[in-house]
């Protein structure tokens, strides 16, 4: 990024002098690098975003509005981030589209015969996340894949929760949407991927209008108005001047990623998620939420009897821990779990061992309160 | 001319919560925060501490808890009238 700003600091896609030719280049190998690191088939296929938010927006927006209708079906989970719940709810007012919200047990875990009992011919499209940013519960994407297709409809995922921490490949998987955020990898703010498959480019609609994303702007004087044609996904999409720096230092993320190797980093995450919930388990006025298998990723969320997650999220503060507290923007399955909020311990390719004792002992400080 | 201390003078951000509760986090100015703890502590009651980094306080039927690094978090006041009240007495 600051080899960008230092040395080729230009608008990509607009001049022909010799920085804007260089950003672009930058930018668009940037893009052939994330369209590796989740094995899409064609970069025409990543289009970048402000993040995982406006991912799934511009799939509500450029792909709902355009291909759905009345009595058409949005199936969503209870466990999604309110960033998978309220574009639909949006544009479900708009379009008049009926949203079925699929079960979640009180474990946290899909409730697979409760999908299967709502997919119909009539669902369009299904939204869940591949790991709960509540939980850490890992859904089975390839066979939820394979119930959406067998219905006719698409998959949308939310990978903000995946796509750092584990090997993704899209075409194995088979998703037709993916959307993810460079800040959770070690990347940027303001920066995020929606990968879409190409052959749905060709039903959606831009989700914005501006410079880059149109072909030719001919004004007609007789009839005053302006014949427009649209440039090619994903230019299509991403309209006026994009965060390029951003799209840079998400590259060079995956790029550090790659070097340690995704596999690595899933596996260093599951070992001390075992390692702290084995250890949180023992401590008395503790409980924890959802699965506590191996399976998990490195997510915990908790309550301490008698304490507010804020005020443990403040506590841990005062020892140079940082967890969240509330509802992580997942309130509905806050309800199914039947809390007022949590507080949520998370590991990265970071943490250590050490770390997680550190945390363990500030608990069994904390719960002495 | 003296001034007149104000609660702002000691306060940089009151914060609501996300959450069914209704907690409500007030962040001290950081060179604020010492004079503001030692205003506090001599008005409210101590019921225990940790290693002088957090304080478990009462003030009249509320309970709070102040931290060292300059946070306070209030728990069960409804409204923003009660709060300004309480910490104008408890930092004035």
């Amino acid at each position: 990024m600051v080899d960008y700003y230092e040395n080729n600091n230009a608008n990509v896609h607009r001049g022909v002098h010799s920085l804007s030719l260089e950003a672009t280049e930058m930018y668009e190998k940037s893009r052939e690098h994330v369209t590796k690191f989740i094995n899409a088939n064609d970069s025409s296929e990543i289009i970048f975003t402000r993040g995982a938010t406006e991912a799934i927006n511009l799939t509500a927006y450029a792909w709902g509005l355009n291909n759905l209708k009345e009595n058409d079906e949005v199936l969503i989970f209870l466990m999604e981030h309110h960033s998978n719940i309220i574009p639909w709810e949006i544009t479900a007012k708009l379009c008049g589209f009926k949203i079925k919200y699929v079960n979640v047990t009180s474990d946290g875990i899909l409730d697979i015969k409760d999908f299967e009992n709502k997919i119909s011919s009539k669902t369009k499209i299904v939204c869940l996340s591949h790991v709960s940013n509540v939980t850490g519960v890992a859904n089975d994407i390839k066979s939820l894949s394979k119930t959406t297709h067998d219905h006719g409809a698409v998959l949308l995922v939310d990978g903000a929760q995946s796509v750092p921490h584990m090997p993704i490949d899209v075409q194995n998987l088979d998703v037709d949407f993916l959307a993810f955020s460079g800040h959770k990898m070690l990347g940027p703010t303001g920066i995020g991927v929606l990968y879409t498959k190409k052959t749905l480019q060709q039903k959606m609609n831009p989700y914005q209008g501006g410079g880059e994303m149109i072909k030719d702007v001919t004004f007609n004087s007789e009839k005053q108005l302006c014949n427009i044609s649209w440039n090619e996904p994903p230019w299509k999409f991403e309209a006026g001047t994009p965060n390029i720096s951003g799209i840079i230092g998400l590259s060079a993320a995956i790029n550090y990623l790659e070097q340690i190797g995704m596999n690595n980093i899933l596996a260093h995450e599951q070992d001390l998620t075992k390692y702290a919930i084995e250890k949180m388990k023992s401590l008395t006025k503790i409980s924890i939420y959802g699965p506590t298998d191996s399976s998990k990723c490195g997510i915990i969320p908790f309550n301490i009897n008698g304490l507010s997650s804020h005020e443990v999220a403040l506590l841990c503060d005062s020892y140079g821990i940082t967890i969240r507290s509330g509802y992580h923007c997942a309130q509905p399955l806050h309800q199914i779990f039947q809390i007022p909020s949590s507080a949520r311990a998370s590991f990265y390719l970071y943490n250590t061992h050490e770390e997680i004792d550190y945390f363990l002992n500030v608990l069994k400080e904390v719960q002495t309160l | 001319m003296p001034t007149i201390a104000a609660v702002d003078d000691y306060i940089a951000r009151i914060e609501g919560t996300c959450g069914a509760e209704s907690d409500i986090i007030v962040v001290l100015k950081f060179d604020k925060k010492d004079q503001a703890l030692e205003k506090i502590l001599k008005k409210a009651v101590l019921k225990s501490q940790i290693a002088g980094m957090i304080y478990d306080l009462r003030f009249e039927e509320y309970s709070f808890r102040v931290y060292a690094s300059g946070k306070i978090i209030f728990k069960g006041i409804q409204n923003k009238q009660t709060l300004n009240r309480i910490l104008a007495e408890l930092l004035l």
